[in-house]
């Protein structure tokens, strides 16, 4: 019963986290444009505009709800359900902290520690793509379909150079199971460098960053919704709550990949040099705050990343994407897998 | 190309109202995949019967009707017009005049590369270097609403002559503007010119010969993108553009880099010719004259003409017919735009969707100066 309503609090807990991190981004974003761009952008709901979130989403719900005539009702419906469900459940297994105990009782920040998390993850990665496709076919609007189109072949030619990145580093741990990945990231690798996939992984790390882009659908890659070509590509038609969707489902994945990017590459809550465990006392409550905030400064920055990026660079071409994932990333990615291999059979024979 | 059946492909229609079609454009284009097989451009959405309206109107009641066609530069247009007008009366207008129209012109070509190059920024995917060039276009707007009070359609200049005098600070703003213009087209070269991804999508993209070039009539930045040194200002010079030294940039591919490289480096000429006609102007005495001896009501003689200046879009002409009364018998004005419009299909033809929006933004078609 006690472990059920643990359960019940993680899980709520992170969903809102997750809600309310994608809301701030959607103002982060603009603030951050703004500041690019040399000018104020939304300050005026609340302290800096911080309110301004809230009032999209409020015109976001009051909106008349539009479905197409010619659209096929059921997937035009069924669309962002799809979109946002594999977006929200892919938290469920990346650690966000290290562990509490309470009265002996040992609680992971975590909702759900799986051994097979890596698969999980990049199996709801592979859905995320449905809800595109579903969407922009169900619009029945040839912007929605060149989108939906543009989308799906990026989604599936990016996943494979992401996965085989992410296997690097799964090699390096020798786990699939991301909790035991973050904790083998403490200590040092080499003597001087902590002990983080970054430095394992260099070109992984590179690798799964440019995929990661691609996967989020975000500038250089953003052709699926590229707004001067296709309009807004497979969410033309919507509108309402159902666009909202659209637009929180998308970041949504970015606080996702960020997560994803510190868990396997940036040491999750670990910080470089210091072992926390022993300084703040494995399992108190203060240590797993400090590892959460921790972790959240780092998810902080890569999400500064993708608005820093999405402002700086223009667009791709659709070929010239499908040439970069296939030509570039995908050799790549079997070639950072085959050198690890290789280093790691030889370390296997050396260290007996 | 007529031998390819259109049905086999998907029509996709863009514009007349879509994010990347500026003004009132319309392009159908038929599109195997991603790929562009025939496009077929539609004008006409933006006509407003400008020639025709011209012939009720008196000559003076003209001008405004020029600012309406290209809306980023509407100086060029006014003093194109006000030059046709003149050449046919064979009036001369005053030193004073010709250099204050020339900084006007000047500034008013670097605000509409600005736009231009801003835009194919945004139609590419790049948002920011939009926004460095706009606030800059902004101060030269500035200086537009000082000098007679309207920013966007200017109604610049008189027949005969100009109505101001610039205005006695003009010095400290031009000082002011200056290097700040230099920064902007310099962060936008830095963000975009050597960008990996920005000479992906335009480098080779809509390519197009100078014999081709030449055959469609292409005049402006997008002809010297194809190689064809050809600037009226300084083939066919008109006030005192053979005193300034400037230089021509040419392109070589006709691509879309190079017609994006011309306008980066033509801002930056012009900002060298705005320096040296301010360095003339300020050797003429306070009261030189502004307008030139013309009569309240203009009459030209019974005759024609055919004037051109260029503007920054290309050569823009305005061939005008006189009965001798106080209205033109007809006025007939020749785009750049449209002559380089006509092109359009065989520029994008086999090319990506996104290669025909980015060929669009870097002909930089006004629908106001095509459809008129």
């Amino acid at each position: 019963m006690i472990d059920l309503i643990i359960a019940l609090i993680k899980v709520v807990g992170i969903w809102s986290f997750t809600l309310g991190v994608a809301a701030v981004m959607t103002w982060v974003e603009r603030r951050g444009a703004a500041l690019i761009q040399d000018r104020p952008g939304p300050n005026r709901a609340g302290l800096f505009g911080i309110l301004q979130p809230v009032c999209d989403g409020i015109k976001l719900f009051t909106k008349e709800n539009i479905v197409p005539e010619k659209a096929d009702k059921v997937l035009f419906n069924l669309g962002p359900i799809m979109f946002a469900i594999p977006a929200f459940s892919a938290f469920a297994v990346i650690p966000f902290g290290d562990r509490i105990i309470i009265g002996g009782k040992e609680i992971l920040l975590q909702i759900s520690n799986i051994d097979i998390g890596f698969l999980y993850i990049v199996a709801l990665g592979s859905l995320a793509v449905y809800g595109v496709i579903i969407g922009g076919w169900g619009s029945n609007n040839k912007y929605s379909i060149l989108g939906g189109l543009r989308s799906t072949a990026q989604l599936i030619s990016y996943e494979v150079p992401w996965g085989l990145a992410l296997l690097g580093v799964v090699l390096v741990y020798g786990t699939f199971n991301l909790r035991e990945i973050a904790l083998a990231q403490q200590g040092t690798f080499l003597g001087i460098l902590p002990n983080w996939g970054v430095f394992h992984q260099p070109l992984g790390f590179i690798l799964f960053m440019v995929a990661a882009y691609a996967e989020a659908n975000r500038v250089p890659f953003d052709l699926p919704e590229a707004e001067s070509e296709i309009v807004s590509g497979y969410h033309t038609e919507y509108g309402s709550m159902k666009l909202g969707v659209y637009l929180f489902g998308e970041y949504v994945n970015i606080t996702t990949l960020s997560a994803l990017t510190v868990t396997f590459y940036f040491g999750s809550w670990h910080l470089p040099y210091i072992n926390m465990a022993s300084f703040l006392g494995d399992g108190t409550i203060i240590y797993g705050i400090a590892s959460f905030l921790i972790f959240c400064l780092k998810v902080s920055f890569f999400l500064w990343l993708f608005v820093w990026v999405r402002w700086t660079v223009p667009r791709f071409r659709y070929d010239q994407v499908m040439k970069l994932g296939w030509k570039s990333l995908i050799p790549l990615a079997l070639f950072n897998l085959f050198i690890t291999t290789l280093f790691i059979q030889i370390k296997y024979y050396i260290g007996g | 190309m007529n031998n390819i059946n259109l049905d086999e492909y998907i029509k996709v229609n863009i514009g007349p109202s879509h994010p990347a079609m500026h003004g009132t454009l319309r392009v159908i284009a038929w599109t195997d995949g991603e790929t562009v097989m025939h496009c077929d451009p539609e004008i006409g959405y933006l006509h407003r019967g400008v020639e025709k309206l011209g012939e009720s109107f008196t000559y003076h009641q003209f001008i405004p009707l020029t600012d309406r066609m290209n809306y980023c530069s509407a100086i060029n247009s006014n003093v194109a017009y006000e030059a046709a007008v003149e050449k046919l009366m064979g009036v001369e207008i005053p030193l004073k005049a010709q250099l204050i129209r020339t900084i006007m012109c000047e500034l008013a070509r670097i605000a509409d590369h600005q736009v231009c190059v801003g835009i194919l920024g945004v139609d590419l995917g790049a948002f920011t270097p939009f926004f460095y060039l706009i606030i800059q276009r902004e101060e030269i707007y500035e200086i537009f609403e000082w000098y007679n009070g309207a920013r966007l359609t200017n109604t610049f200049g008189r027949i005969g002559g100009v109505e101001n005098d610039l205005p006695a600070d003009f010095d400290a703003r031009w000082k002011e503007l200056k290097p700040n213009l230099f920064k902007s087209i310099d962060e936008t070269d830095k963000l975009l010119t050597h960008n990996r991804i920005w000479m992906d999508r335009t480098i080779g993209v809509s390519a197009f010969s100078p014999e081709d070039a030449l055959n469609w009539g292409f005049t402006g930045p997008c002809l010297r993108a194809c190689g064809v040194k050809r600037d009226l200002r300084k083939d066919e010079p008109y006030y005192q553009y053979a005193n300034f030294k400037f230089d021509v940039p040419v392109g070589k591919n006709g691509d879309v880099f190079d017609r994006y490289m011309i306008r980066m480096q033509e801002m930056h000429e012009s900002i060298k010719i705005i320096d040296q006609a301010y360095e003339m102007y300020k050797q003429l005495p306070p009261d030189a004259p502004l307008m030139a001896k013309v009569p309240k009501i203009i009459k030209p003689p019974v005759g024609e003409v055919y004037s051109s200046h260029e503007t920054p879009n290309g050569e823009l002409g305005f061939y005008i017919k006189s009965d001798g009364t106080d209205k033109p018998y007809r006025i007939k004005v020749r785009p750049p735009c449209y002559m380089i419009y006509q092109a359009f299909p065989e520029l994008v033809q086999g090319e990506m969707i996104a290669d025909l929006v980015a060929c669009l933004s870097s002909l930089n078609v006004i629908a106001g100066e095509l459809d008129r």
